[in-house]
This record gives structure tokens, sequence and C-alpha cells, in this order.
């Protein structure tokens, strides 16, 4: 599954103890990310400069004259030659400084990182969401398999991945939106309530704060947009787990359990379940970064107030200080959520515990 | 033996409905010009947000309702089909010539060519591609040709990859190595023996990828960086119907029912194709 994991497992192997494994790892993998992350600074940062249309232009009322564009360029530094551009920018990103946003005229950083925590809490609930979703599935679908119920999951998982979360969200906010409306349909939390809150960690906030009513409102903010996130995520768990799970039971570890006179649900729970598991976490690993890619369009569909909404915005908008931000940001979240299913992989796999 | 005729059997009746609705939407979008039956984008105030014929308030000829602008909703279904099915074929075949041209020359002559195609890929794979898109649409503006690009430029991998594996096993095959013998050049070989045999897979991956690029221009018109606003598409109706979906909830349920059925289909006739064309099943 993973291009090259067949070496790194030998690699793995001639190591001694986890903690060298974990700290090897550490050390490769963070190396890597500093690489892509600069990959993905330069790819971004002159891609954008390609783009046709003089951003600054747009900026100005019409009827400006050619020396207030000039003048405006100069104020973001887009008269430069494009090297000492980039220069400029890597400097100030090193500094923290990501640049103007072009149409809200603030600094990209507060910007970008008044929406990370939204984006942020979606993503997570999602997963859990995905992770207890598809768990459920799996599990049923082991105790019951080559039964009728095996074969209902296994319709419902095809069905839920055959379909993108973009469709499922709309159907979501037709069946509890409108239908049956239960749920809020935009926005991340009714704006007349009053937030004392000092993060932008809203859900978390309210919980610590023990502000009930204010987790209530903003769970059913959320809920559609994270499930519509978390049914494909959920197929594909409920899929390889079911499939290892299965593989798992025909294992002579897991008969010896059986002749022990454990129940068959105890079996699978207690003896199968942690084996099997870990084919899907890697699997979750990459596929937790498509659902952090799927809240840019999610986001819009529920009016969400996250840093994929603000993408959008940005990308309609045509505003490339933003546009550079987000697209890094998501690269750091991206290469941060492999680096640390990498770690997780390194840290479970009793294989590597035991070398 | 029975369990699996049984599986076959199902599968086959999901080809042939997915197929079956995919033809209807073709022929339905070629003669979109005539069978609809209003202009998709003539406006009538008076007409605004009429309701679909069962229900009452309905005017004759308005089958699905009006959206509130008073154009009608089947005709502008119809038309969008155009748009949907045309990104469809085009992305799709482009993507498709691109990748499986790239995967056949570097699973079959390897070497250097091999190695550059396939560092390409990885390079490609590295990047998310929402990001990709992102930046893409950003760079390209708004429009059809630029969703047509982004998907090219994004997903011909998937096709690269596939293909790349798969005639590198068959390269390894005996007919292959029979058919050098008997004379034929290293280009023919990979034309004449080594394409067909790799064709199975390539239409299944093309079915797939037209798939993927209906949902890509209804995301991409949802956000209104599709062709303009005016013009029919589903995900710029969606996006209308979304708007008004506590007042008039046909303007968003028709275009979705058909997103979702032709989305679908794609999805099923591939995976059917794919059944189908697996030695293992058959």
């Amino acid at each position: 599954m993973i291009p090259g994991g067949a070496a790194k497992q030998d690699m793995r192997h001639r190591v001694t103890g986890t903690g060298m494994v974990i700290l090897r790892t550490l050390l490769t993998r963070l190396l890597t990310t500093v690489i892509t992350l600069a990959g993905v600074a330069v790819i971004v940062f002159f891609v954008i400069r390609v783009v046709p249309g003089n951003p600054i232009a747009m900026m100005l009322p019409p009827g400006a004259t050619e020396e207030d564009i000039a003048r405006l360029s100069a104020l973001y530094g887009l008269d430069k030659p494009l090297v000492t551009q980039f220069g400029i920018w890597v400097a100030g990103v090193l500094q923290g400084d990501f640049g103007t946003s072009i149409t809200t005229r603030q600094p990209v950083l507060d910007l970008v990182l008044g929406r990370l925590p939204a984006t942020l809490e979606l993503s997570i609930m999602a997963l859990v969401m995905a992770v207890i979703l598809g768990g459920t599935a799996a599990l049923i679908g082991t105790r019951y398999r080559g039964g009728r119920r095996e074969g209902a999951i296994d319709v419902a998982n095809g069905m839920a991945l055959s379909v993108p979360d973009f469709l499922w969200g709309l159907v979501l906010i037709l069946l509890f939106g409108v239908l049956w409306p239960v749920f809020h349909i935009s926005g991340r939390v009714t704006p007349s309530l009053e937030l004392p809150f000092t993060t932008d960690f809203y859900l978390f906030e309210s919980l610590i704060r023990l502000r009930f009513d204010l987790w209530a409102d903003i769970v059913a903010h959320m809920f559609m947009p994270a499930l519509a996130l978390a049914i494909p995520l959920a197929a594909i768990i409920g899929q390889l787990l079911k499939q290892s799970l299965k593989e798992t039971m025909n294992l002579d570890y897991v008969t010896l359990a059986r002749t022990k006179g454990y129940g068959e649900a105890r079996v699978i729970l207690r003896e199968a379940l942690r084996n099997a598991a870990l084919p899907t976490l890697t699997l979750v690993g990459v596929q937790f970064t498509f659902l952090i890619g799927g809240t840019v369009i999610i986001e819009r569909l529920f009016s969400y107030e996250g840093l994929g909404n603000m993408a959008i915005d940005a990308v309609v908008n045509r505003d490339l200080p933003l546009i550079q931000g987000i697209v890094l940001l998501f690269a750091l979240i991206f290469t941060a959520v492999n680096l640390i299913v990498d770690l997780l992989y390194a840290v479970l796999n009793p294989r590597l515990r035991h070398a | 033996m029975d369990g699996r005729s049984l599986i076959r059997r199902r599968a086959g009746l999901r080809l042939w409905l997915s197929a079956g609705w995919l033809m209807l939407l073709g022929i339905a979008a070629l003669l979109a010009p005539w069978i609809a039956p209003k202009d998709p984008l003539a406006q009538d105030l008076f007409l605004g947000r009429l309701p679909p014929f069962w229900m009452a308030g309905a005017e004759p000829g308005y089958w699905l309702g009006t959206d509130s602008l008073g154009r009608d909703v089947l005709s502008r279904i119809l038309h969008g089909a155009r748009v949907a099915l045309l990104v469809a074929l085009v992305a799709g075949t482009i993507t498709c010539l691109i990748g499986a041209t790239l995967g056949l020359l570097a699973g079959f002559l390897r070497g250097w060519v091999d190695m550059v195609i396939s560092r390409l890929i990885d390079i490609w794979m590295a990047f998310p591609p929402v990001l990709f898109s992102i930046l893409l649409i950003a760079v390209l503006g708004p429009g059809l040709t630029s969703i047509i690009i982004a998907i090219v430029v994004i997903d011909w991998t998937r096709f690269a990859r596939v293909v790349r594996a798969e005639a590198m096993a068959q390269g390894a095959m005996d007919y292959v190595a029979s058919a050098r013998v008997a004379g034929r050049g290293r280009i023919g070989t990979m034309v004449r023996e080594i394409l067909p045999n790799v064709l199975p897979t390539v239409v299944v991956l093309l079915t797939l990828e037209m798939g993927i690029a209906v949902i890509v221009e209804a995301i991409l018109s949802f956000v209104n960086l599709s062709i303009s606003t005016d013009d029919p598409t589903w995900g710029g109706m969606i996006a209308e119907g979304r708007t008004s979906i506590h007042q008039a909830w046909w303007v968003l349920v028709f275009p979705l029912i058909t997103l979702f059925l032709t989305v679908l289909s794609f999805s099923q006739l591939g995976e059917g194709l794919k059944d189908r064309f697996d030695p293992v099943l058959r």
C-alpha cells in the first residue's frame, strides 16, 4: 500500500529497541516533512505568480490611475523581480509574517489561525464519527459473517463509497435540515448566543467551561457537516477492518481462544481486534488527510466558518497572499497527520515493539 | 457455486441499471434543445417558485416547477446534463489518454523512461489533490476549460499508476516474449500485444474518472467557479436551491437526484465492469 514499505520495514528491523526505532522514524519523517513543506512553498509561490490578471487592479475602485496601481503594487512588493519577491516572502514566513490579505487587509497569519480551530474541531469530530460508524459496521459484519447482516453492511459500504461527501452533505441537509429539522444547516453557532470564549476552539471550550447549553448548540451545527465528511471514511474503515478481522479470525491463537470457551463477541473484541486494527490505522491516516481536504467544500455547503470556506472565498476573490497562507497551512496539517500516523504505527506495531 | 452465480446476477443487474441511466441521460443531453419543454434561461418573475406538477399551484408545462427567477427546473436539468457529460467525456478521455500512454510506456519500456515517469507520479501524489485544485483554479480562473485542465493535470496519475503496473505484469508473460521472437518490434509489441490486454482496466478507470469529473464540475459550479451563473449547471442549480430550500425544495431536490444517480451510475458501472473483467469471478 505504501511505496517502499517493505524497505522501510527492513531498515527498522535492523535497529533494536522501540526507543531507537521511534527516534529514527521521527527524525527521518521530520526531515522529509521539512523538505515537502519547502517544496510546497516554492511551488505555491511561483505558481501563484503566474496568475493572469492583476490582483492589485481589482483592489482599487474603478477609475484608479496607473500611478495608483504602481503605488499599491510597490506597497505589496509586487513590483520587484520574482526571485526577490520570493526572498522577501520566505524571510517574512520564517518570522511568522505571511503577508497581508488583499481583500480584508489583515495579516494572513491572524486570519488563518482564527479559522484553523473551527476546521480542526470539525475534522476531528468527523474522524471520531467515522471510526465509531466504520468500527461498528466491521464488528457487526464479522460477528454475523456470511449472513444477511454482513451482506447488508457490504451494500451500505458500497453505496457510501460510491458517492462523495459533497452529495452526502446535500442529502443530510434535506433529511435533517428540511424534512425533519433537528440540526442546523448553516453556521458554527447560533449568532444570537453570547459566547464567553477566549479561544476559537468552541466545542472544546464549551465543555471545559461546563456550558452544556452552548455545547449542544455547537454540536447541532457541526453534526451534519461532520457526518457528511465521516460517511465515506466510515465505509473505508468498515471494509478494511472487517477484512482484517475475518482473516484474523482464522488464525491459530483465535481458535485457541475459542476452544477456551470464550464467546464469539469476546473473541472478536478482546483477541482479534487488537491485531486486526493495525492495517486500518495506517489507512485511516492517509484517508484522514483526504477528509481534511473535504472540509473545503463541506464547510462551504454548511456555511461553516472554517479554513476551507475561507479558501474558496480567497480563490473567488483572487486573494493571492491568503491563498498562499491557506495552502501552506493545509500542507502543514497534512504532513503533521502523516507524521503522527507513522509514529503511532511504530509505537503500536507489536512486531517492532518486540524486535 | 450458488452464491457466486447470485453475485454475478446482482452485478449484472447493477451494470445494466447504471448503463441504462447513463444512456438515458446521454440521449436527453444530446436532444436537450429539442425535448426541453422551456427555454432554460427564460425568466418570468410572475412564475417564480412554481411547485412540481402534482402539487397545488403548479402550472401546466412546468413539470418539475420553477426556481425563484421563474426558470423551468426540468429544462435546466436537461441542459445541465450537457455540461456535466461534456466535462465527463472530454476531461475523462484526455486524462485517460495521457495517463494510460505514460503508464504503458513506463511499464513496458522500463529503463530511464520508467524512472522519469515514476518519479513524476511520486511527486504528483505527494501533493494533496484539494490543494492542487485550489491552486490551479486560482491560477487558471473560473470556467469549463479550467475545470477540464485541472482534472487532467491532477488525475492523470490514477491511470498512469495502474496501467504501468498492469503493463509490467503483462510484459513479463510468455506471449510477449514469443511476439518478440516472431519478429515484432518493441513499439509494435506494445501496441498490438500489451495494449489490448490492459484495455479492460483502462475502460474501468475511465468510467470511474468520468464520475469524478461530473462531481468536480458540480462542486465547482456550486461554488460559482464554473461557467457563468446564468448557464444551467447542476451544481449552480443546487447552489440556488440551497439558498431557497425552505421555500422551494424542488429547486434543490431534482438536480440533486439527477447528480446523485449519475455519480452513482458511473461508479457502479466501473465496479460492475471490474467484476466482469475479473477472471477470478468469471
